[in-house]
């Protein structure tokens, strides 16, 4: 599986890497081979104030829908629009243009307490 | 894999881990009178005779003409309606949603849908709810979840029942809900709910609702009647973004108020909220056209506790009896049935007003429903009525001590609706 280092992680799967100033949000290379072909994605709406760990989006594949949960707490500034038509590219490019949401981070230090690479792999070798 | 019933063993540990001894200790907290019910039965008796015992208590039945409103109605059934929804295919088919094995069924859901989204103005509807009611109920659920919002606004003049399960709903998921007159929406509403035409009877504009509604960020949910919307202006034409109601007035009997069935519509962008079962149109492999149950990740076999509601099936028979009864009378044949249905209205309303001391509490225009108010209790008029042979006179008191609904459907002949009037002329 492709754990990229250069961001955080959820246990729940979700990956938040900041980019100028704002977290970005998406599902990891794992989550999308679980889920299998996504359908649909339900996002936020822009501006809603969300708490780290709340349940803010859901992902809707041919097998399940599951909740994506905000991996820092802040304001939803911006949606992948473009997955509104192309929701396959969270299955083809889940760390690129598959992306989820943006957040503006009440606390930037959030994002330090999430898991790294390393710490995420670990739980994936754990979860087997 | 065979059933296995718990062995004796499975059960002891289970009543070890909750500290019981044995199974009876599990109902300890329930009234022993309950649970054992004390049953008086008559001595066995032979077929025949019970044949006559239930033939006796049948002719206990007052069939009579029936001239009661409240949102259930004595409506034309055509003939078709019994012959192919009596179908064992159909009729005895257990949640048949297998795309495989079950397309005509699925074809049938989805034509219905087709039809409800038609007659409501709005892109797509389910495949049936329980009742008026309840479809309600999950209508303003749905608003509040697309709204993320707690408050709901309810005209006075939507059914009382109605309102009174809606309350129930609401109470589980904590939501308050405010009564309203007029076109004031209340500030934080996610819901503005409204019934048309109202509980009365009357058929009002609804457009300035829909944009006071919309103005404060509210959904606007509408109770509505599948027979009355075929003549007038449907609820998505004027600004609703769901609309409910009950199905029973197309091709079901009123069968002593229930089984009936509840139909849910709503504007596109709400389909992912919609809750309950949806047929949809695809291709197979071989790019053949086929029905599926589509979107099922919004119900409760995937999404568990999240699911967009806790309905689990649909009133499947009825609804396949109003998509039969639809089929068979044809847009031109609905918009007749509705318009003899609102004539005769029409005519009851002006002769029952002939009685002294009746006013009326419902002003025109309305369809198949009004009020009026009597100079007597209404539920004495409604008795004396079924002494005479006629079901009429529904006591309303949330609306006046004295106030009673009137119906009259196409069914009624010019001789019923006057014999109907001069019994009520004579008792009130």
């Amino acid at each position: 599986m492709n754990v990229p280092s250069d961001r955080r992680y959820r246990d729940t799967h979700e990956w938040a890497k900041l980019e100028d100033g704002l977290v970005v949000v998406g599902i990891t290379d794992y989550a999308q081979s679980e889920l299998g072909d996504v359908v649909y994605v339900e996002q936020p709406e822009l501006g809603r104030e969300v708490e780290a760990g709340e349940a803010v989006a859901v992902i809707e594949s041919v097998k399940t829908a599951s909740d994506i949960y905000a991996p820092v707490s802040g304001e939803i500034v911006a949606v992948n629009d473009a997955l509104a038509e192309h929701p396959e590219k969270v299955n083809e490019d889940p760390y690129g243009e598959g992306w989820l949401f943006k957040i503006k981070p009440k606390d930037p230090a959030e994002l330090e307490a999430l898991l790294d690479a390393e710490a995420y792999k670990k739980l994936l070798a754990a979860e087997g | 894999m065979d059933f296995a019933p718990h062995t004796e063993e499975e059960i002891r540990a289970m009543l070890g881990a909750l500290g019981l001894e044995r199974l009876e200790d599990l109902y300890a907290h329930l009234d022993h009178e309950l649970l054992n019910p004390k049953i008086t039965l008559p001595p066995p008796m032979h077929e025949d005779a019970v044949l006559r015992h239930v033939e006796a208590l049948a002719k206990k039945n007052q069939p009579g003409r029936v001239f009661l409103g409240g949102g259930v109605r004595d409506h034309f059934i055509p003939a078709i309606v019994d012959e192919l929804a009596s179908r064992g295919e159909f009729l005895t088919a257990y949640t048949p949603y297998q795309a495989e094995a079950s397309q005509g069924i699925l074809q049938a859901i989805f034509e219905y849908q087709t039809m409800i989204a038609e007659l409501t103005g709005l892109d797509v509807a389910n495949a049936s709810l329980y009742d008026g009611a309840s479809a309600l109920a999950e209508g303003v659920l749905l608003a509040l979840r697309a709204t993320r919002r707690m408050r709901v606004a309810v005209d006075r003049r939507v059914h009382p029942e109605y309102r009174q399960v809606l309350r129930t709903y609401l109470d589980a998921v904590g939501a308050t809900l405010v009564e309203t007159e007029g076109d004031e929406v209340p500030d934080g509403a996610g819901a503005v709910v409204a019934q048309y035409p109202d509980f009365l009877g009357e058929v009002r504009d609804l457009a300035p609702r829909a944009e006071a509604a919309h103005a404060k960020g509210a959904l606007f949910v509408v109770a509505t009647d599948p027979l009355a919307v075929a003549l007038l202006k449907p609820p998505g034409a004027f600004g609703a973004d769901v609309a409910v109601g009950e199905g029973q007035p197309l091709g079901n009997p009123m069968q002593l108020g229930g089984p009936h069935f509840g139909f849910i519509a709503v504007r596109g962008k709400l389909l992912r909220q919609l809750p309950g079962r949806l047929a949809g149109l695809t291709t197979d492999h071989a790019g053949r056209r086929g029905f599926v149950l589509a979107l099922s990740a919004r119900e409760q076999h995937i999404r568990r506790a999240k699911a967009k509601s806790n309905i689990t099936t649909n009133s499947q028979n009825m609804a396949l009896r109003a998509a039969i009864a639809l089929s068979a009378l044809g847009p031109e044949g609905l918009k007749e049935m509705a318009l003899a249905t609102a004539a005769n209205a029409r005519r009851l309303y002006q002769l029952l007003l002939e009685a002294p001391g009746v006013r009326p509490l419902t002003r025109p225009p309305f369809f198949a429903e009004f009020a009026l108010i009597l100079s007597k209790n209404p539920e004495e008029v409604r008795r004396k009525l079924a002494e005479r042979g006629f079901h009429g006179a529904y006591p309303i008191p949330e609306y006046g001590e004295h106030a009673a609904l009137f119906a009259a459907t196409e069914r009624l002949t010019e001789d019923e609706i006057e014999a109907f009037a001069r019994a009520f002329w004579e008792v009130v």
